[in-house]
């Protein structure tokens, strides 16, 4: 009997536990969203928290489309207060926020990110165009007649432009459920896919085709998909100096020993390149936040203050420090004060 | 009759004919086992020398020597108690102001924040740490010993290696470093943090202990479920449930679920705990529940295996001096069973210890700094740990992972080694 008893009140405390921690509000905030801008503001959260003597907020990295899903879910505690992107809010994510109730968002644009194209420092660096990196990557690229398109047929760098070297293409990159790659292909490829007259063109008649042109990879080994670990990327640039591979600029930052980044259109990937804009393949990184959870967790004012500072997102923070590229001081001012006064969304910024 | 016949020296010379041919087979046989384990060995070793050897080096860190001084309009404070104080005291002003002393002749904005670079961000918050616990140092000076950031760490490591990486440094802080080595200013200290504290986005604050606790009390509550659960229903269907259809059905599927990816726990556990129940995210409670689902089937299999491993003799003995079918169960078979299912449970708790595809799809695998305190409080576990830290673009994470990972392993070792010493210890033969 004795034995039984034990067993059920095992079960029972246990059944108790989580019972009533489901019924606990929450102290700390929750972050969702980017791996991208995952590394930012989780240094934005401990400095927070270890200043302010508040819990530490909680980051998950989702990445930029499952944290929209997660946040626009709905409003209460069981939802996150905050979600980071590596791209601008769509239309249809707004949409979907205003119809779960989650009314009033706020939206932080903290800075950019650039991302580089790198090779080992064994060997020379390369000299890119963005119209190379279509031609060298793009599943389809244009035959000789206006209009044809033709399987990949490019082996080498050098068969894409005379003036690269004679080294077969191998570009490792990150896999198709990365924001990086979609970010890639939007301002590498199709930045180069755009400088041919008649793609270009087709931009007005048929959008979809288009799209299908400029943003699609080829797959034939040519492109390999090394996964998210940018570490790994570097690891296997380091063992294959003929090998090119597509990461973010904080990796580059941090590996400056072991890769070098290839210049675009003669503009090498600086810290400040990226800055003030000359550098082509960069993007915005955001954050959005839920108004209606400010004052309700704790903390959220003070979490959007320290981010939004001098010390933490200013040219000399510590935010460059780990590789994010700030916003010009100007619109810096303003996103800073539009923050604070907690200035929500009016849903006509023109959210493509 | 053109069949050979069978005679008895016919059949000597064949089997005299196929001995070399059978002591061959044999030996190939025996060194192809000896190729296998040798094949596992060098992987294992392999393996153990990557992980040692890249490591090893972030157990000890580097720190700098300093005289800094608790100055009240430095910092700001001059009451210790007033919490409001604490939080707005500049702290990080004291390792500064001390680093501008032993480099007085450094000026000039840019070569100041290179200088202040020196020390980890968190020193500040350290010195505040010690000045709390002894309020008298406010006021006065002393020389201690401060966290150095993670770069010079990096670097003052692959120095005394002998191939020194420099990239993130200036050539001014390499010469500082330089000079602070010859005056015995910087040294290699045993690196406590890993152990005590939190995660952190500056490699040299980082710890594990936030992740072990986790992964303690995520492992606590995996145990406290599914072990009674697995065993209860181990003994109902060795001992009571009828054989019939229904009870096949439901060992074809306890098998099967056995072999189910662990991801697909997690995604149920994301459906049933978190939306239906609203279990918080991130907590070890579902974290807990989840890997009840995945270890049960383990446990309920080994449970079975060891009820069915107690001899007949010992449940007809029991019945026929007259105990009941319970009573046969809870004194003599579950008593002798007891030994095997806690080596299965053991191995199932070692499985969850290492599992982390579950946990990414309800929520432990986030930015956790705070040691949790207890079941409902937000954590990851020390897979999911290793996993962030490769994935982190410092320099100073790589070691860290591998650290990490020696620390896992270990636990794993200390794990599977007392399942087969309770093993040998108690297991009974017949």
């Amino acid at each position: 009997m004795n034995q039984r008893s034990n067993l059920l009140a095992l079960l029972l405390a246990a059944a108790s536990v989580t019972a009533a921690s489901s019924a606990i509000a929450r102290d700390s905030i929750e972050v969702v969203g980017s791996s991208t801008v995952y590394p930012f503001s989780t240094v934005v959260a401990e400095r927070y928290g270890r200043a302010s003597g508040k819990p530490t907020p909680k980051i998950e990295s989702t990445g930029s489309g499952g944290g929209m899903k997660l946040f626009c879910s709905g409003v209460g505690t069981n939802y996150p207060d905050i979600t980071n992107s590596s791209r601008r809010i769509k239309a249809s994510e707004f949409k979907k926020c205003q119809a779960n109730g989650v009314n009033d968002v706020i939206e932080v644009h903290i800075g950019y990110d650039g991302i580089v194209i790198a090779n080992s420092v064994k060997v020379a660096p390369m000299e890119l165009t963005r119209k190379d990196i279509f031609l060298a990557l793009a599943a389809k690229v244009p035959g000789a007649v206006v209009g044809e398109l033709i399987e990949n047929p490019y082996k080498t760098w050098s068969d894409v432009n005379p003036a690269l070297p004679n080294t077969a293409i191998e570009v490792m990159g990150p896999p198709p459920t990365s924001g990086t790659r979609d970010a890639f292909a939007e301002l590498g490829l199709e930045g180069g896919c755009k400088k041919i007259d008649w793609i270009a063109a087709l931009k007005k008649t048929d959008k979809r085709a288009y799209k299908e042109i400029c943003h699609t990879i080829r797959e034939d080994g040519a492109y390999i998909e090394a996964g998210e670990n940018d570490n790994l990327i570097v690891q296997k640039l380091e063992a294959n100096p003929a090998a090119l591979g597509v990461f973010g600029f904080s990796f580059l930052d941090q590996n400056a020993d072991k890769v070098q980044g290839s210049s675009i259109e003669s503009v090498e990937p600086t810290f400040e390149s990226i800055a003030d804009k000359s550098y082509p393949i960069s993007r915005p990184l955001y954050f959005y936040v839920k108004k209606a959870h400010v004052g309700v967790v704790p903390g959220i004012q003070g979490y959007l203050n320290e981010f939004t500072s001098e010390k933490a997102w200013g040219e000399e923070g510590y935010l460059a420090e780990k590789g994010m590229i700030p916003l010009p001081i100007k619109e810096r001012r303003a996103m800073a004060e539009n923050t604070r006064s907690l200035v929500p969304m009016t849903g006509k910024e023109g959210l493509k | 009759m053109t069949k050979p016949v069978n005679t008895p020296v016919n059949n000597l010379q064949k089997i005299r004919k196929s001995l070399s041919r059978r002591n061959r087979s044999e030996w190939l046989f025996r060194w192809y086992g000896r190729l296998a384990i040798f094949i596992g060995l060098v992987a294992v070793t392999v393996l153990f020398t990557d992980i040692v050897s890249k490591g090893h080096g972030a157990f000890r860190i580097a720190y700098l020597q300093l005289e800094v001084e608790y100055n009240r309009d430095l910092i700001g404070v001059d009451n210790l108690t007033d919490p409001e104080q604490l939080i707005l005291g500049n702290w990080q002003a004291v390792p500064k102001q001390a680093l501008r002393q032993q480099f007085p002749d450094v000026s000039g904005r840019s070569d100041k924040r290179k200088l202040y670079g020196l020390v980890s961000n968190g020193s500040g918050f350290d010195l505040k740490d010690r000045l709390l616990a002894n309020p008298m140092l406010l006021g006065t000076r002393e020389t201690v010993w401060v966290l150095a950031d993670d770069d010079i760490d990096t670097y003052y490591k692959s120095w005394l290696d002998g191939e020194p990486y420099a990239a993130r440094l200036s050539d001014k802080q390499v010469k500082w470093i330089g000079e602070l080595h010859d005056q015995g200013k910087i040294r290699l200290q045993f690196n406590s943090n890993l152990f005590t504290r939190g995660d952190s986005r500056e490699p040299e604050q980082a710890g594990i202990r936030g992740a072990v606790m986790g992964s303690l009390f995520t492992l606590l509550l995996t145990l406290m479920l599914s072990f009674p659960i697995g065993v209860a229903a181990a003994i109902y269907l060795e001992e009571f449930a009828p054989k019939n259809g229904w009870t096949d059905f439901i060992e074809v599927n306890i098998n099967n679920l056995a072999a189910v990816p662990s991801i697909i726990f997690g995604l149920l556990g994301l459906a049933i705990f978190i939306n239906f129940f609203h279990v918080p995210r991130s907590v070890p409670i579902v974290g807990g529940l989840v890997l009840t689902l995945m270890t049960l089937p383990t446990i309920i299999i080994t449970s079975r295996a060891a009820i069915k491993s107690v001899p007949p003799s010992i449940r007809e003995a029991a019945l026929g001096m007259g105990a009941s079918k319970y009573q046969m169960v809870l004194h003599h078979v579950l008593p002798l069973a007891l030994p095997g299912m806690l080596t299965g449970a053991i191995i199932g708790m070692a499985q969850a210890l290492g599992e982390s595809a579950p946990l990414l799809m309800i929520g432990m695998v986030a930015f956790i700094v705070d040691i949790p305190g207890g079941f409902s409080d937000p954590a990851t576990v020390l897979p999911v740990q290793i996993f962030l830290w490769a994935d982190s673009p410092e320099r100073a994470f790589i070691e860290k992972t591998s650290a990490a990972i020696m620390v896992l392993l270990s636990f794993l070792i200390v794990m599977n080694t007392s399942a087969v010493w309770l093993r040998k210890r108690l297991e009974r033969r017949w």
